[in-house]
């Protein structure tokens, strides 16, 4: 029986086993390759979306629990004002290098930023170190996130 | 999916002659006359392209692996071809070493630290051919003398006039005008720069950030299916068997592939094929390497280490030395096999038909990997088409085509095209490793605290014999000794020698930094050593020793003043300092640590002078430093790929750990401005750290290390 799932506002229907990884049908089912491989273990972060706005790992969500959901991708966010700012921020800082893990890392920066519009680098820190980049951009995508909530002022809730 | 990019991809490839696949360009920027691909294109080489519309492409011979060379390259034809940097489009180049072979190394590889290195002068040539023809067609045009014209922002104008004209509506008439010699046209004077220089934007960032970018891992072929694969855990081993059937059974599999020493499931998609796969339930025949484990590695390599190798270097009579000194210092260092782990997991897509073979990959090396899928499959080399992509991390991996011919070797038992994706435990247990070392060292200091003898045997794999073997020369691995040969200091009496261990079971290969990686950990950390036992500073010990090598002294001298060094620290805290010259560029780096009572490090802060002659794009400097660094420092801290029972132990990010934001130091990059002829940036902030983080433990808590990594 297919799954019905709700990806960036389009439902797809998805003849898969119920404990597909949600990253290999959007990958290879519905060919939305903006979310990435690294790990399969949730120890990277590479393949980060969001669910209901929360970022999850998409390589250890079976595809079943996500049914009902609203799934957000790298393909739609900037159709996320914070998506937008941080998009924006990433490119006035050269944050990327290959450029691999910048969906993840941009999807976790959005859900961070939603949560808590002034983030201390504490609560970076908290955030973004599930989400590995081996080029070490690390530097870039923390002032790329402080630079970000100043464009997009908000209070912590 | 077809997309509206790939029906671009379609129009590119009509409307250019089949070169290759363009990857970057935004739909907003097609230009508007491409799909009838009737006009003339202006391509007075290899690299360049103009359409009538006045769209540079750049055919790009070196490969984007986030090292920035998708920004530079652009940057130095730009300047010299005198259009704005947006105005330039890029390719892929295809595979072929007559075109596009590096002049470093040879053949057409992203490898080495080499772009700009060996690309500053063809790429700024190629820039100015183009220009000197745009300006004598425009003079043709206009009847008047070359000399008359100039070219600005992708036009060229009559000088005293107002007449000007864009370069696509000079590129019909360019065209027709015969080439000159690219040695033969002026290039710009440095003062005259205004790409060169100054820090430019990434031209490849939209892309990455949006979801659009395509690596290797996200190509779709229509028709395609998707299979991963077990390799033999053992080095050697063959299968042994396999339950077909019940890989068969899982739903979305669609064939199993047996090969002497590797079985793919080919399935509908990835989560479909890695279950088939285990439903398999392979049994192994482990074969030679059963037993191989890390402690034979090292024996075998310290056994090695007790004899004399090949002779790098050998000035004064450093035994002699030695023997008579008021102080003699004897060392002995370990560097780990680490694997590369690049974020995109190894993958290659094949095509093998009847009478050819389509291969879709990022890959350092297209020609070298068209070569071996070509010897494979018994295809001409021109039958054998390599479909180059952005690369998720390269760090050398990718310099190897093992993967495209495993890749190759599945799909020859496919109908149709097929995505070989390693998962990430495959990628991390069948890698090919960067060497175990062992280092021997011996030092003397005279009455007064300065050194009169250094020697150091390097004791470790070829990778040059078997990679580059034109380059193996005399039994000297140029690659091993980098760094050790040739540290900065002025010894007076110096013994560098050179002895390959081939250790069985597990296969080596190039790792970004290379030699210097353990080599110049090595140098700086036994200096260090050297200078305490004298009592001295560290930086006012290595001053004297670098009397003849003032860039060198420059970058120490200033790396010192921007960190502080010799300012108070509180307790636990230390500073260390390393110094390197690799890669044609000077670097010097301080770190700060510190180090809690139980033993636990923070790296704080790294400062990096770099000494890179003329930059390019300091943007990209800064950015390499920060990040080759982080990525040393990973290794220093974290990495080690260990064998017991012949198998990699090491499978995924939990046991091959990564440095995470958390962990991060700041880095602070300082240029030290210059005119010499470009160097290397890519793999120098690599080599650096390890040292300088080393010294700052030792200065923060008295430990001192010389195996790697520092938890070993």
């Amino acid at each position: 029986m297919p799954y019905p799932i709700n990806i960036n506002g389009t439902t797809h229907h998805v003849d898969v086993d119920a404990d597909t990884p949600l990253l290999w049908v959007l990958r290879d089912v519905l060919g939305m390759t903006g979310t990435k491989f690294g790990c399969g273990m949730a120890l990277c972060g590479a393949c980060t979306v969001h669910l209901d706005g929360g970022a999850v790992r998409s390589c250890v969500m079976p595809v079943s629990a996500a049914v009902g959901k609203s799934i957000t991708t790298i393909e739609a966010v900037s159709e996320l004002p914070l998506g937008r700012a941080l998009q924006h921020s990433w490119q006035e800082l050269d944050v990327v290098q290959c450029g691999y893990c910048q969906s993840g890392q941009i999807m976790s920066a959005v859900a961070l930023l939603a949560r808590q519009p002034q983030p201390t680098d504490a609560d970076i820190d908290a955030a973004m170190s599930g989400n590995v980049c081996r080029c070490g951009t690390y530097q870039r995508i923390r002032a790329a996130i402080h630079h970000a909530a100043a464009a997009v002022p908000g209070k912590n809730p | 999916m077809m997309t509206g990019r790939r029906e671009f991809l379609q129009v590119g490839v009509a409307a250019t002659g089949g070169l290759l696949l363009s990857w970057s360009i935004p739909i907003a920027m097609r230009p508007a006359g491409a799909a009838g691909g009737t006009g003339r294109i202006f391509a007075p080489d290899a690299f360049i392209r103009i359409d009538r519309q006045g769209l540079v492409t750049l055919v790009m011979p070196m490969v984007e692996m986030g090292q920035g060379t998708y920004t530079s390259l652009p940057m130095l034809l730009a300047e010299e071809l005198e259009v704005p940097l947006e105005q330039v489009r890029l390719e892929h180049a295809p595979a072929n070493d007559k075109l596009y072979a590096n002049a470093i190394l040879h053949v057409q590889s992203t490898g080495l630290s080499s772009s700009i290195r060996a690309f500053w002068t063809p790429m700024r040539q190629a820039g100015a051919v183009a220009r000197t023809l745009l300006i004598a067609a425009a003079a043709k045009q206009w009847q008047i003398e070359p000399s008359r014209c100039s070219a600005r922002g992708g036009r060229v104008f009559e000088t005293g006039t107002q007449r000007s004209s864009g370069y696509g509506q000079l590129v019909e008439t360019a065209a027709t005008l015969p080439v000159p010699a690219a040695d033969q046209v002026p290039l710009k004077n440095p003062g005259d720069f205004r790409l060169i220089g100054l820090p430019a934007h990434r031209l490849d960032t939209p892309e990455k950030i949006n979801g659009t970018a395509k690596f290797g891992i996200d190509v779709q072929v229509p028709g395609m299916r998707v299979a991963t694969l077990a390799q033999s855990p053992t080095f050697g081993g063959k299968v042994a068997s396999v339950n077909e059937s019940a890989a068969l059974a899982v739903k979305g599999v669609r064939q199993v592939v047996r090969l002497d020493d590797v079985v793919a499931v080919v399935a509908d998609h990835m989560a479909a094929a890695k279950k088939g796969l285990q439903a398999a339930a392979i049994q192994w025949d482990n074969g030679p390497n059963a037993n191989v484990s890390n402690a034979d590695v090292i024996r075998q390599l310290e056994a090695a280490s007790k004899q004399p190798g090949v002779v790098a270097r050998n000035e004064g009579d450093a035994q002699r030395a030695l023997t008579g000194a008021h102080q003699r210092f004897d060392a002995i260092y370990h560097a780990p096999f680490l694997a590369h782990a690049t974020m995109e997991p190894m993958n290659c897509t094949v095509h093998v038909r009847k009478d050819g073979c389509d291969i879709w990959v990022g890959t350092q090396a297209p020609t070298l990997t068209q070569d071996l899928v070509a010897k494979l499959t018994g295809f001409p080399r021109e039958s054998v088409q390599i479909h180059n992509h952005l690369i998720g991390g390269g760090f050398g991996r990718r310099l190897e085509a093992d993967g495209s011919v495993l890749a190759t070797r599945i799909a020859q038992h496919v109908d149709g095209p097929v995505k070989v994706m390693w998962t990430r435990e495959e990628d991390i247990q069948h890698d090919m490793y960067r060497p175990y070392y062992v280092d021997r060292l011996s030092a003397a200091l005279d009455a007064e605290g300065n050194p009169v003898a250094w020697t150091h045997r390097v004791v470790g794999p070829s990778i040059v014999a078997r990679y580059l073997p034109p380059l193996f020369t005399n039994g000297l691995d140029f690659d091993a000794i980098e760094g050790a040969a040739q540290p900065p200091y002025a010894f007076p009496n110096i013994h560098v020698d050179y002895v390959r261990v081939e250790p069985p079971g597990i296969p080596t290969a190039f790792w970004r930094g290379v030699g210097p990686t353990h080599n110049v950990f090595v140098v700086e950390t036994f200096v260090d050593e050297l200078a305490h036992a004298a009592n001295r500073d560290p930086v006012e010990f290595r001053k004297p020793l670098l009397a003849h090598n003032p860039r060198a002294l420059r970058v120490l001298s200033m790396a010192a003043e921007k960190s502080g060094w010799g300012k108070p620290l509180p307790k636990g805290q230390g500073r260390g300092i390393s110094l390197q010259f690799a890669f044609g560029s000077y670097l010097a780096q301080v770190a700060e640590v510190e180090v809690a009572s139980k033993g636990s490090l923070r790296v704080r802060r790294l400062v990096t002078t770099v000494d890179c002659g003329t930059v390019v794009n300091p943007n990209t400097v800064a950015a390499q430093m920060e990040g080759g660094s982080l990525f040393g420092l990973t290794a220093a801290l974290y990495g080690s790929i260990t064998l017991r029972g012949g198998r990699v132990e090491q499978s995924n990010f939990h046991d091959y750990r990564p440095l995470r934001i958390n962990e991060a130091p700041v880095v602070e990059t300082h240029i030290v401005p210059s005119a010499e002829a470009p160097g290397g940036i890519g793999e120098a902030g690599t080599a650096i750290v390890a040292p300088a983080v080393a010294n700052a433990i030792f200065a923060a808590s008295g430990r001192r290390i010389r195996t790697l990594p520092f938890g070993a």
